[in-house]
């Protein structure tokens, strides 16, 4: 057990255990976009910031999603210099944002309502944060889509920017996983669409041969059964109507 | 290119690397090399023989600016936009390249004789404003003068 201190209190944490999953632990809150329980830390949004003195008294600013804990360490979550550089962050992922929701909330608890800086147009609330890539590929192991390009011109987007991706099997863990709804899925009818930022792809449903309801895409259901040396003839109920 | 070529020069690359995916970038490097740029099939088959994702070869590929993923012309030009060669005139000599080759930066003329790019910095800012053209440097260029240097290519 590593022992530090968090806003004061002393702690126990595991080895290995990040900051922000200490403070979790202890009901200290530090506010998080990108973090994502299911996928590997990646620090994308800055905006778990936090302020910490080492044992040999270095200070410095990290992200806590991604700093692991050390014998000694002393954080601040949520000084005055932590909450202004948190503004600013909050501002800039307003103005690249305009229209998520989740961001305006979050913004909104901190006080801000309005960006200083330029707003982005087009309803894109994409913040490059790569948890749909990384849970793509982490998680449902296809990695159908990905960053691209650098600079101000990177994108989440299919291979090509296309409107397809051949790995997609539509499951929809993208959409899932993105934390500022820049990404939708809509089941309408024998249908299922997919809107990334930039592109978008259609699914066909497959049919309950019991009760008749759309239940999965086709094509997730054979990578299932391929993943799992299943037989597809075990998918032609959906799961409410297997026995 | 046909595919089958296309195939054999994936295969020559990835056999050269030892099929290590760790080695994408080299990887890629090798087959803009024989190709000249990478094209869609040449980054799918990339990525089947070698077993690395579709969307990763073409993040990959996307992210560095010496990977072309569109026809490039025999010659490179770059302009160097630097700030001393910003400032000695370079815009003007990259207008004028532009009026002439009749493309926009980062084009290619439809003879395929040239590609123009843009850099930052070339090292050489006390000639500014610097054009490199192929493994040329000409230096001190002027919107005049630069007409005369385009004729030397063919
Ligand atoms: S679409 Fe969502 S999850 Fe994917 S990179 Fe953008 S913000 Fe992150
Ligand atoms: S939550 Fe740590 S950088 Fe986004
Ligand atoms: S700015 Fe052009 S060579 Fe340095």
């Amino acid at each position: 057990m590593v022992k530090l201190t968090i806003n004061g209190r002393k702690i126990q944490a595991e080895e290995g255990t990040t900051i922000l999953y200490a403070a979790r632990d202890n009901n200290i809150f530090i506010p998080t976009l990108c973090e994502n329980e299911a996928v590997s830390p990646y620090g994308a949004c800055r905006l778990c910031l936090v302020q910490i003195k080492t044992a040999r008294g270095r200070e410095r600013l990290v992200t806590s999603c991604i700093y692991l804990v050390e014998e000694g360490l002393t954080v601040e979550t949520n000084t005055e210099r932590i909450r202004k550089i948190r503004g600013v962050l909050l501002e800039l992922l307003l103005a690249r944002c305009p229209d998520s929701e989740v961001i305006q909330e979050m913004a909104a608890k901190e006080g801000i309502t309005i960006t200083r800086f330029y707003k982005r147009k087009g309803n894109n609330k994409c913040i490059l944060c790569a948890n749909c890539a990384r849970t793509c590929e982490e998680v449902v192991g296809v990695s159908a889509i990905s960053l691209a390009n650098r600079g101000v011109d990177r994108e989440l987007t299919t291979p090509f920017g296309d409107d397809f991706s051949e790995a997609c099997i539509g499951c929809g863990s993208c959409a899932y996983s993105c934390p500022t709804g820049a990404i939708t899925l809509i089941d309408r009818g024998s249908k299922r669409t997919i809107k990334w930022p930039h592109n978008r792809m259609e699914f066909k449903l497959q049919k309950c041969s019991v009760c008749g309801n759309y239940w999965a895409p086709e094509k997730q259901i054979a990578y299932i059964a391929k993943t799992s040396g299943t037989k597809l003839s075990e998918y032609v109920a959906c799961p409410d109507c297997r026995d | 290119m046909a595919i089958k070529g296309l195939r054999e020069t994936v295969k020559k690359a990835l056999d050269k690397h030892n099929n290590d995916k760790s080695l994408l970038v080299d990887i890629l490097q090798d087959v803009q090399a024989t190709i000249g740029y990478l094209p869609k099939a040449a980054l799918v088959e990339t990525g089947k023989q070698l077993g690395v994702p579709i969307s990763r070869v073409y993040s990959v590929a996307t992210f560095f600016k010496a990977f072309s993923l569109t026809k490039r012309g025999r010659h490179l030009i770059n302009v160097c936009m630097g700030t001393a060669c910003h400032v000695r005139g370079a815009v003007k000599v990259l207008e004028q390249i532009e009026q002439e080759l009749k493309i926009k930066r980062g084009g290619t003329t439809r003879d395929l004789k040239f590609t123009l790019e843009t850099v930052n910095c070339v090292g050489a800012c006390a000639l500014g404003p610097m054009v490199i053209i192929g493994e040329d440097y000409h230096g001190e260029m002027t919107p005049e003068g630069i007409i005369s240097v385009l004729k030397q290519y063919n």
